[in-house]
């Protein structure tokens, strides 16, 4: 019979659990209650008072042509920079794991860029992509007016795009390159005595294999492109040109820390954290059932 | 164990010998000042700082960079709703509305009157007392940092198309401009159009051409204001700028794009900028070598009768919920800035102007505006003072007007991107602007500004 470790009291389980409790009761439930509260009331920024309104700050978000902007933006946002950050690192990391030439140096440079903060490497992109300085300058000399991030809405939210999707690469690619070399050497090798080619194995083989990985990569990637867009946004757009890149996590910082408006920003971050649940939801009841886990 | 018993007898040791010095000596009384500038600027500041310390044995002022204005308003907000607020803050001058409401703040007019000082409020020039002023004419806050707009242009390139004076009139700018154009300049004029642009486009060409920005004399005569630039003189302006933009004439330059327009005028690139007085040193410091450059007032369309400019910067409030002695403090720190010798100081130092006459008037007698690097700022004077402020050239008094602006930039960048037409996207302006008056004033419900 299995022996089992228990306590004696149930009190004691209680008083080991209650830290963790109280962390995440402070840190949490109470600050995400408080927006609740606020979303509900109109709040002077000095603390002045506040009027209780119901619903007001929702209906007069949701009613907003600016704010389902914002919404779509956000999507597309996490769409097209979650495909492009796992793609790229799901062909570095089967390139790496195939041990070609230098995978070594690879396998170590690739991280690097998940380990610089998002404001500083915004500012480099801000440089790189700058249509008058930078590297895309040189294309703007060929075609002329072809990069206009300063006011084309499609120019300033790729760059937004390319510089999440490069972090994230090195961030998805350790995922990725852990979740091959954990595949037993032999099945590869069976498959390649039975003559299947590169490709083949990596579809049939490697790729169902890893497919728990590709669906936490997932989740991960899009939620954190609805949070960690900041300070990219804050750096190389500002939201603009004319809102193009007014991502919801960006309208619920300038219009509440810049504008004053803690109600309106507390239903924003509301809508938003329910707009996160559902889509993990939805990932989990639909996109799971294709994972195999072994 | 005994480096653990030792190290805690160290702690009480020390612990007790702090606690027995702390009131032997009579220390100075220290207060906050907590300012938005940063930089070059707020080296100045901490000069400035260290000076008011040095001068004088019984206070001593603690001052502290919040990074930009708006990061200042935040944090003096959240210090403030947990208690430990700064003593003295520098709000810009869009959060004036803000902060009249806020009933966090001890009346400056009152505070140096309690603490001994006669201050001189007619000494101030009318342009920027109005602005911070209440409408009853009580200043709650002391200006502080103050600018105004101008236009740089580049006398080399002038000369080439034969002018040796800057154009007067819109009329004459847009002659100008295609002349230069024609004379091969690829960039004759630079303009921004983000949302710290709509200080020079649309707030300064209001008051000079006296073109209110919204009801209620811009919003000095209560909450209820709206805003109005979509049928104004405004409406000209904009189109006229977006005509010269698709002409060529104007090119727009942030820093998003490579270089802002104060660096494409210093290098040479563009030919005539409009941006603040406080750009002159910046200009000078980093212009191309021997290039010839001057200011020159803001233009206006031909026929109108040019009124004041607006100042712009910002002014020192002092908070509710110190100590009397704090006060004390805070109030020699206020008179102490209030001298035409400090001014002198701040002026030499920063690109900003005096706020007083007698400020100005110093100056002028140590021969300041004569000297080289220095000479041309006094055209911020005369355009500070071209008029008698009126009902609608004191200033503007919205609520989160920060916002309004933000919304500015978003249309300005739509119209330009020809999105929308210019008329079609003021409307929109004005349609957002108004919703967030709206929100304001329906967040302090039978409040009034005073």
């Amino acid at each position: 019979m299995e022996k089992r470790v228990t306590f004696g009291k149930w009190t004691i389980g209680i008083l080991f659990a209650v830290p963790q409790l109280l962390l995440i009761f402070t840190f949490f439930y109470w600050p995400a209650g408080q927006a609740v509260y606020w979303s509900l009331t109109l709040q002077q920024p000095w603390g002045g008072g506040n009027i209780w309104v119901g619903l007001d700050n929702f209906r007069s978000i949701l009613s907003n042509a600016d704010y389902w902007n914002s919404i779509t933006a956000s999507l597309v946002f996490a769409g097209i920079s979650t495909g492009l950050a796992m793609f790229i690192a799901l062909v570095l990391a089967a390139l790496t794991d195939r041990q070609l030439a230098g995978s070594r140096l690879y396998r170590v440079v690739l991280i690097w860029p998940y380990g610089i903060a998002a404001p500083a490497l915004a500012m480099a992109f801000r440089f790189i992509l700058a249509p008058e300085a930078g590297f895309m300058a040189v294309v703007n000399r060929v075609w002329p007016g072809f990069w206009d991030p300063g006011l084309d809405g499609a120019d300033a939210m790729a760059s937004i795009i390319v510089a999440f999707s490069w972090k994230y690469v090195g961030y998805n690619f350790i995922f990725f390159l852990a979740a091959f070399q954990a595949i037993p050497r032999s099945l590869i090798e069976a498959a390649a005595m039975d003559g299947s080619g590169v490709i083949r194995r990596f579809w049939d083989v490697q790729f169902p294999l890893i497919t728990p990985t590709i669906f936490f990569l997932l989740v991960i990637n899009i939620t954190e492109s609805f949070q960690d867009s900041f300070g990219i946004v804050d750096i190389m757009t500002a939201g603009g040109p004319a809102n193009a890149t007014n991502l919801m996590v960006y309208k619920i910082y300038s219009d509440g820390f810049k504008g004053l408006d803690y109600s309106g920003a507390a239903a924003q971050s509301i809508i938003l954290m329910l707009l996160i649940i559902v889509l993990t939801i939805f990932q989990f009841r639909f996109i799971e059932r294709r994972v195999h886990y072994r | 164990m005994t480096m653990i018993k030792r190290g805690f007898a160290a702690l009480a040791a020390g612990a007790l010998s702090t606690a027995l010095a702390m009131p032997a000596s009579a220390e100075p009384v220290k207060f906050d000042f907590w300012f938005g500038l940063s930089g070059d600027l707020a080296r100045v500041v901490d000069t400035l700082c260290k000076n008011f310390n040095a001068s004088q044995k019984d206070y001593e002022v603690v001052c502290t960079s919040q990074g930009n204005y708006d990061a200042t308003l935040q944090n003096t907000i959240a210090a403030f709703r947990a208690g430990k607020q700064p003593a003295v803050v520098q709000v810009y001058d869009v959060g004036t509305a803000t902060m009249m409401l806020s009933g966090a703040y001890k009346p400056a007019d009152k505070l140096m009157e309690e603490n001994g000082y006669k201050i001189d409020y007619a000494d101030y020039f009318p342009g920027i007392a109005r602005y911070y002023a209440t409408s009853k004419g009580e200043m709650l806050s002391f200006p502080f940092n103050s600018s105004t707009p101008l236009m740089y242009w580049n006398k080399d390139a002038f000369a080439k198309i034969g002018k040796t004076e800057a154009p007067k009139t819109w009329e004459d700018v847009g002659a100008d401009l295609k002349a230069l154009k024609d004379a091969g300049y690829e960039c004759p004029m630079a303009i921004n159009i983000s949302a710290n642009e709509s200080w020079q486009l649309m707030e300064q060409f209001s008051a000079l051409h006296n073109q209110p920005i919204a009801t209620k004399n811009n919003g000095y005569d209560g909450l209820d204001a709206r805003l109005e630039v979509n049928k104004t003189k405004f409406v000209q302006y904009v189109t006229d700028l977006k005509k010269w933009y698709d002409a060529g004439l104007i090119k727009i330059k942030s820093k998003d794009l490579g270089q802002d327009m104060v660096q494409a005028f210093a290098s040479g690139t563009c030919q005539v900028i409009l941006t603040s007085v406080g750009d002159h040193g910046t200009v000078g410091r980093t212009q191309k070598e021997g290039m010839k450059w001057d200011v020159a007032e803001l233009p206006v369309y031909a026929g109108t009768e040019r009124k004041n400019s607006l100042v712009g910067g910002a002014s020192l409030w002092v908070l509710s919920g110190k100590s009397d002695a704090e006060y004390k403090g805070a109030a020699a720190f206020l008179n102490f800035i209030h001298d035409p010798k400090t001014a002198l100081f701040w002026s030499t130092n920063t690109g900003y102007i005096p706020v007083t006459k007698s400020g100005f008037d110093y100056m002028k007698g140590q021969g300041f505006y004569d000297k080289a690097p220095y000479k041309g700022r006094e055209v911020a004077i005369a355009s500070l003072t071209a008029s008698e402020p009126t009902e609608i050239t004191r200033g503007i008094r919205l609520g989160n007007f920060t916002q309004i602006r933000a919304e500015f930039g978003t249309q300005m960048q739509a119209i330009f991107a020809n999105k929308v037409s210019v008329q079609e996207g003021l409307d929109t302006l004005v349609k957002n602007g108004d919703a967030i008056l709206e929100r304001f004033q329906q967040t302090y419900p039978g409040k009034t500004l005073p």
